[in-house]
C-alpha cells in the first residue's frame, strides 16, 4: 500500500511536470485604449480585438519556439539525445513522460541519420542481480523497440544492461530509486548534429 | 541407559525430526570407512584433538578442530591448555580423563617428513581405532598445506559419523569488479578472475575450472583455476547472465536475451552455437541450477508478471511452477539452487520490502524460513546438502553467511568490502 501510494504520487509529479513542460507562455493582450463610454458594441468590438491580438500572439509565440528550434546548437541537440527515460519498479513499460522524451529524440535521429545510440538499461538495487540484468535488458529493448516504431532503423540502436551495477544515485529511498531504474543513451557519430528542419 | 534396541528406536526418532540426510548418507557409506564409535543417539559425538607437537602444530591442530566445529556433525571439545596436555600422555591417551570429558574419539596429528600422521583413538573401547599416513609436498601453512588438512578432517568426519566433510570446499563470489574465492573456512580469500564486470560465478564438477559471465563485453567465460586462463565461451548483443555447468560437466547453461526478453540456452564447453531452451515469450529466464541427477532445471522467470521460481525437463520441456503463486501478491522469489540431495530447492523470497532465504521440499512443497536478521540473499549449497551460504547484510555491508540448516546456526564467512553471488564448490579434489 505503502509503495503503490508513492508510485502514483510519482505519476502525479510525473504528469503536473510534463503539463508545466507543455505550457506555452502566451502574452496577456494589452488593454485597448477607448475616449468614448463604453457601450454593447464598443465592448464586442474590444473583446474581437483582444481575441484577434491574442491568437495572433499565440502563432507568433508559436513560430518563435519553431524557429528556435532550428536555432537549437549540437550541444542542446545532443542534450536531448542522451535525456534519459525513467521506469516504474520491475516494469518495462515506457510511461507517458518516457514516451515524450523518446519522442523529442525521434526528429533528431531522422535528421542524422549517421549517429547511431547504445541503449543501456538500468535497475534500482531492490530485486537480485541476474534478475535486474534481464530486467534492465527488457528495458532497454522496449525502448529501442519504441523508436524503430516511429522508424528509427533498428540497425542504429544497440542495447546493453548494466543491472543494478551502476545505480545513479545511492540511497534506499523510492526517489533514489526512481533515478536508477532509467534507460540511459550513448550516441555515437552526434559531433555535429543538424537540427530538424520544422 | 538404553538397550540396542531401544537406543535404535530413540535414534530413528530422532532423524525422523530432522531432515533425513544423515541416515540416507550413512547408508551410501562405503563398509569399513566408519569407525563404530559409542555416543548418546541423536547427539553429535565428542572429539578431542590432542596437542601436536612442532611449530605449526598450534595452527594444525586450531584448522582441524574449526573444520569439525563448521561441519556441524561432531562436538569439537575444546581443552583448556592444562587439561589438554593432561590429555595426551607419553604412554599414550589419558582414557578416563576423555571419558570424563565426554570424548568418543580422540585424534592425533603429527607432522612428518613427507606429510602428516593421523592416529584416531576410540575412547570406548581405548583402542586406536585407525592410523593413517597422509602424504603431502605443500610449504607448511600454504594454501595447499591448508587444503590438505582440510582433506584429512573431512575423512576423519567421515569415519565418525558416515558423512564426509565439506571442509576442503571453497567458495566463489563477486567483489569489486572481480571473481574471489575463499576456503570454507573463511580463510585464503583471493581473486582469482581479472578486473572486468564479471558476474555470476559457478564451479565445473570437477573443481577446477568455473564459468562466469560479464557485463561488458556482454559474454560468457570459462577460467582454468589451474593455470588462470581465462576464455570466451559465447557472446554478443544484449546479456548473458547466469551461467552453470551441466552436472556431467560437458555443457554449459546460461541466460541470455538482447531484443526479446531473456531465455535460457545451452553451449557445449568445448564450444559452438548457443541453443535456446526455454520459451519466455518475452519474459525473463535466468539463474537456472540442475538436480543433482542432471535431468530437470530450476530457474526463476518473470513470464506470470513477477518473478516465481519454476523447473523444467533439461531440454527446456514440461515447464512447472514450483513456488506457489499467491494471487493478489506481487511475491518476488529468486535465486534458486537445488541441494545436492536432491530434496529441496533453496531460494530467496520478498518479506516486508526485504529478502530472506527460504527452503522449499520439493516432495511436499513445503516451505521453511531460515533467515530473518537484515537482508538475505542468492543461497548456494554445500555439497553435504546441509550448509548453505548466502548474502547478508545483519552486519552491515553485504558479506557471505553460512548457516547449518539442521541447527539454524550460521556464521560470517567473509569481510572486507561488500561481496555478492557466492557459489559453493563440490568437494574439491586433493591438491
Amino acid at each position: 500500500m505503502i509503495r503503490r501510494t508513492a508510485v502514483l504520487t510519482l505519476a502525479v509529479c510525473s504528469v503536473v511536470g510534463l503539463d508545466a513542460c507543455r505550457r506555452k507562455v502566451v502574452p496577456t493582450p494589452a488593454p485597448v485604449a477607448s475616449s468614448n463610454a463604453p457601450n454593447a458594441d464598443s465592448l464586442a468590438a474590444l473583446r474581437a480585438q483582444q481575441r484577434a491580438d491574442s491568437i495572433a500572439a499565440a502563432e507568433r509565440a508559436a513560430r518563435e519556439a519553431a524557429a528556435a528550434s532550428d536555432r537549437r546548437t549540437a550541444g542542446e541537440l545532443a542534450a536531448v539525445l542522451t535525456q534519459k527515460v525513467y521506469f516504474d519498479y520491475d516494469r518495462d513499460v515506457l510511461r507517458d513522460d518516457a514516451r515524450a522524451t523518446l519522442d523529442a529524440k525521434v526528429p533528431i535521429l531522422v535528421a542524422n541519420p549517421g549517429v547511431t545510440v547504445a541503449i543501456t538499461g538500468h535497475t534500482d538495487e531492490r530485486g537480485t542481480a541476474e534478475y535486474n540484468l534481464a530486467l534492465g535488458q527488457r528495458r532497454a529493448a522496449q525502448v529501442k523497440r519504441y523508436l524503430t516504431s516511429k522508424g528509427i532503423d533498428d540497425a542504429r540502436l544497440t542495447t546493453q544492461s548494466l543491472g543494478d551495477s551502476q545505480p545513479a544515485v545511492q540511497g534506499t529511498d523510492e526517489s533514489a530509486y526512481q533515478q536508477n531504474r532509467r534507460a540511459e543513451f550513448q550516441p555515437s557519430g552526434a559531433n555535429n548534429l543538424v537540427a530538424p528542419r520544422s | 541407559m538404553c538397550s540396542p534396541t531401544a537406543r535404535r528406536v530413540l535414534a530413528a526418532a530422532v532423524l525422523t525430526m530432522f531432515v533425513a540426510t544423515p541416515l540416507a548418507a550413512q547408508d551410501t557409506t562405503s563398509r569399513g570407512v566408519r569407525i563404530g564409535l559409542t555416543y548418546d543417539p541423536g547427539s553429535k559425538p565428542g572429539v578431542v584433538v590432542l596437542p601436536v607437537i612442532g611449530a605449526t602444530g598450534d595452527s594444525i591442530r586450531a584448522i582441524v578442530q574449526r573444520d569439525f566445529d563448521y561441519g556441524d556433525r561432531v562436538n569439537a571439545l575444546v581443552l583448556d591448555p592444562s587439561v589438554a596436555t593432561e590429555a595426551s600422555r607419553a604412554s599414550g591417551p589419558n582414557w578416563p580423563l576423555l571419558a570424563r570429558l565426554g570424548a568418543a574419539a580422540a585424534v592425533q596429528l603429527t607432522p612428518t617428513a613427507t606429510g602428516f600422521h593421523v592416529a584416531v583413538y576410540n575412547v570406548a573401547t581405548k583402542q586406536t581405532a585407525r592410523v593413517t599416513d597422509y602424504a603431502t609436498s605443500a610449504p607448511p601453512m600454504s594454501r595447499a598445506w591448508r587444503a590438505a588438512l582440510h582433506g584429512i578432517a573431512d575423512e576423519l568426519e567421515e569415519a565418525f559419523t558416515g558423512v564426509r566433510g565439506i571442509a576442503h570446499t571453497r567458495i566463489l563470489f563477486e567483489r569489486g569488479k572481480r571473481i574471489w574465492v575463499v576456503d570454507s573456512d573463511g580463510e585464503g580469500a583471493m581473486p582469482v578472475s581479472e578486473v572486468g564486470t564479471p558476474v555470476s560465478p559457478s564451479w565445473h564438477p570437477n573443481g577446477r575450472m568455473i564459468a562466469f559471465a560479464n557485463y561488458i563485453p556482454a559474454s560468457i567465460s570459462v577460467l582454468d583455476l589451474g593455470t588462470g586462463r581465462a576464455r570466451t565461451l559465447v557472446s554478443g548483443a544484449g546479456v548473458f547472465i547466469s551461467p552453470i555447468f551441466s552436472p556431467d560437466g560437458a555443457n554449459v547453461i546460461y541466460a541470455h536475451g538482447a531484443d526479446e526478453g531473456v531465455d535460457i540456452y545451452t553451449v557445449p564447453l568445448s564450444g559452438g552455437a548457443g541453443r535456446r531452451l526455454s520459451v519466455g515469450r518475452g519474459s525473463d529466464n535466468v539463474s537456472p541450477s540442475f538436480s543433482p541427477d542432471g535431468r530437470r532445471i530450476v530457474f526463476m522467470s518473470g513470464r506470470a508478471g513477477h518473478p516465481e521460481i519454476y523447473t523444467m525437463d533439461a531440454d527446456g520441456t514440461n515447464v512447472d511452477l514450483l513456488t506457489p503463486l499467491e494471487f493478489g501478491e506481487n511475491a518476488y522469489r529468486a535465486s534458486p539452487d537445488w541441494s545436492p540431495n536432491g530434496r529441496l530447492v533453496a531460494f530467496q523470497s520478498q518479506m516486508s520490502g526485504t529478502f530472506q532465504v527460504f527452503t522449499i521440499n520439493l516432495r511436499d512443497r513445503s516451505l521453511r524460513q531460515l533467515t530473518s536478521d537484515g537482508r538475505n540473499e542468492d543461497p548456494s549449497w554445500a555439497p553435504d546438502g546441509r550448509h548453505l551460504t548466502f548474502v547478508s547484510n545483519r552486519t552491515g555491508a553485504k558479506q557471505l553467511w553460512v548457516v547449518d540448516i539442521e541447527t539454524g546456526r550460521s556464521r560470517q564467512l567473509t569481510r572486507g568490502t561488500t561481496v555478492r553471488l557466492p557459489a559453493w564448490s563440490p568437494r574439491l579434489p586433493a591438491e
